[in-house]
């Protein structure tokens, strides 16, 4: 299938500003689910609230926009009821982290399969640039116009402790690696979570003096290595991209289904 | 038929109601008075093939029984007031996304952490008011562990047919009263099951269009209508607007297709109200201390009769303006500070006739305080 064949081309155009790097990432994931030959009838995809969060809208699945950081709770009830269904789960920062960190420990904790993308511009954009827990100290938003003191959270830390079984970082600049990682991460039965740094250009770009998308794309080219990389050794503050985490553990709904023998045997 | 009959807690009550109704999700976080319903639920759904999960909070909760409820599923959460409160958003969600859903408060004292293992009736308000926005919802109540059972039944009934949540609103008191049940037979009390799209494959599907009677059929997730579900305003594919005109006619159907079937919804029971003088007016467990009392009344002399309300929103003001016709006084009778009691001044001509017995201090209210409270507005001693 075509690409467009994703797209629901009614409700275009989309609400994201020139220069978001939203759309890069709704091209990558379309390229994922394309490659893996999924029909739409089995994906649903289950979001919140948020410039992120639109994104359910714009494709022809199963759309579930949900309300602000609950999107893993719903997305836990979609997939719990119905397993055969392919659940996938983009969230913003402030979504996944800030409003949502309770339902993100969960979800990883239960390893039930679902695939959380984390598109991190490390800004509240809907709501006009204040920070979020990804923002990190020093940068400027509207809510920290002395600079910020509220330390980030290293989302893929944060993903291994809690126990998410695949675990991944890319950027909008890593499009190619950004979309392999996606497919991984669906094809991946346990709970996936895929960061990936954007831009936003409007708030985050402005604010912190980095310029406009081409710039900030730059920017994270110049300050990310891939895991294992000799650039890495080299540059260890650099930002580590690539694949962190791959195993095999009890998926939540498949031990469930044991439950249901157990209590069905008596 | 032996094993029909049961000696259980009204929570239990409640469980065997969902089941019998064909319940096969529960997400819930525990909560006195109300664990009850998923522990026995956490045993019996797995037996049925049914899902249960214990979510890591009551937010998460109504957020995990409203996606598997799109899946096709009945869906059940039950709670108590602190987690009543944190339900209050994802509510008006279902509301607004239109998904069938039932919630359980076993209502104990607030407000806050209050009084966690005592009677209350103080969340009639918020369960109508409690998420914001305008927006209507149905409400239903209990005395007693048949009538549990039975309006468990009708709120799962009722959150298929309107495609709304329902909320059950029990007490402490009815919560945990062990008493006799009857779980009627299969076929014994109606069954409605969600109304699903004929709109074949390929072919335009509205899921936002209601049709002329208000409802919307529906097409589970998975199926081959992929739409659009969101806690924005939406137009009939679902997808967010905000034109005026489609607002309105979203707000418009919402209310209307509650408030309209008002008289459908209301649900109550009378007793001994022939030939009244004075009315008790109550729900719950106060209702059973209002029944009581009218008995020993009765054999005084006095001519006193029983509204027991168990639809308590959207409000049966007609049936209170039927029942309140020749009356002397109207007595409401509930564990709050008159919540109810606003509702009848409202629905009666006279209102200054109408007068509250309560009790607030976590002790279930008793015929004699109902008694002590009517000879006092009689005017005389107690």
């Amino acid at each position: 299938m075509a690409v467009e064949d994703y797209i629901r081309e009614r409700f275009l155009p989309h609400m994201w500003c020139g220069g978001c790097g939203h759309g890069t990432i709704l091209n990558g994931m379309i390229r994922a689910i394309e490659k893996l030959g999924m029909s739409k009838n089995e994906i649903v995809m289950v979001s919140g609230i948020g410039c992120s969060s639109r994104i359910t809208g714009y494709v022809d699945f199963h759309t579930f926009h949900t309300v602000h950081g609950r999107a893993l709770a719903f997305a836990t009830g979609v997939k719990l009821a119905k397993p055969e269904l392919n659940v996938i789960v983009p969230m913003g920062d402030g979504d996944a982290l800030s409003i949502g960190g309770n339902h993100f420990l969960h979800a990883a904790r239960r390893n039930i399969d679902m695939t959380a993308i984390i598109m991190n511009n490390r800004i509240y954009g809907m709501t006009g640039g204040q920070h979020s827990a990804l923002s990190g100290t020093g940068i400027s938003a509207t809510t920290a116009p002395y600079t910020n003191i509220d330390p980030d959270f290293d989302v893929v830390q944060l993903a291994i402790a809690a126990g998410a079984t695949f675990v991944a970082r890319s950027t909008t600049y890593h499009v190619k690696q950004m979309s392999n990682l996606i497919r991984k991460a669906i094809v991946h039965d346990g709970f996936s979570v895929v960061e990936i740094m954007t831009q936003c250009p409007t708030y985050f770009g402005r604010k912190n003096k980095i310029g406009g998308a081409p710039e900030m794309v730059k920017y994270f080219r110049d300050n990310t290595a891939q895991s294992g990389s000799k650039k890495l050794k080299e540059n260890p503050g650099l930002t580590e991209i690539g694949l962190f985490v791959e195993e095999d553990r009890p998926e939540y709904c498949s031990e469930y289904d044991k439950i249901i023998e157990r209590a069905q045997a008596g | 038929m032996k094993n029909k009959v049961k000696f259980v807690q009204g929570n239990e009550a409640c469980v065997h109601g969902a089941l019998y109704a064909g319940v096969d999700f529960y997400a819930g976080y525990p909560i006195t008075p109300s664990t009850e319903v998923a522990e026995l639920l956490a045993k019996y759904l797995p037996q049925r093939g049914g899902k249960f999960i214990q979510m890591e909070d009551e937010i998460s909760s109504i957020c995990a029984i409203i996606g598997a409820s799109l899946t096709g599923r009945k869906v059940l959460t039950a709670t108590s007031g602190p987690g009543f409160s944190l339900m209050q958003e994802a509510l008006g969600y279902a509301i607004m996304a239109e998904i069938p859903c039932v919630i359980v408060n076993v209502q104990r004292g607030g407000p806050s952490t209050g009084n966690p293992t005592h009677v209350s009736q103080g969340d009639v308000n918020q369960a109508r008011w409690g998420t914001h926005g305008d927006h209507a919802i149905v409400t239903l109540t209990a005395s007693n562990n048949q009538d549990v059972f039975a309006m468990t039944v009708e709120a799962f009934n009722i959150a298929e047919t309107y495609r709304t949540p329902v909320i059950l609103l029990f007490d402490e008191v009815v919560g945990h009263l062990r008493e006799k049940l009857v779980v009627p037979e299969e076929g014994e009390l109606p069954l409605m099951n969600r109304l699903k799209t004929d709109v074949r494959e390929g072919v335009d599907f509205h899921p936002y269009l209601p049709r002329e009677d208000g409802r919307l059929p529906m097409s589970d997730f998975g199926g081959v209508h992929r739409y659009n579900v969101t806690g924005l305003h939406h137009d009939m594919w679902g997808f967010p607007t905000d034109k005026p005109e489609n607002v309105h006619s979203l707000m418009r159907h919402l209310v209307d297709k509650i408030e309209n079937h008002r008289h459908d919804l209301a649900r109550y029971k009378t007793y001994r109200v022939e030939d009244m003088e004075y009315l008790l007016v109550s729900y719950g467990s106060s209702a059973r201390s209002s029944f009581h009392a009218v008995d020993t009344l009765r054999n005084r002399g006095m001519q006193v009769g029983l509204l027991e309300l168990q639809t308590l929103w959207p409000f049966p003001s007609h049936i209170i303006a039927k029942y309140s016709q020749g009356v002397k006084n109207i007595a409401v009778v509930e564990m709050n500070m008159g919540q109810i009691l606003q509702m009848v001044k409202l629905s009666v001509k006279n209102p200054d006739g109408v007068f509250l017995i309560n009790r607030i201090d976590g002790e279930l209210i008793t015929h004699t305080d109902i008694i002590n409270a009517l000879r006092l507005f009689q005017g005389q001693g107690v």
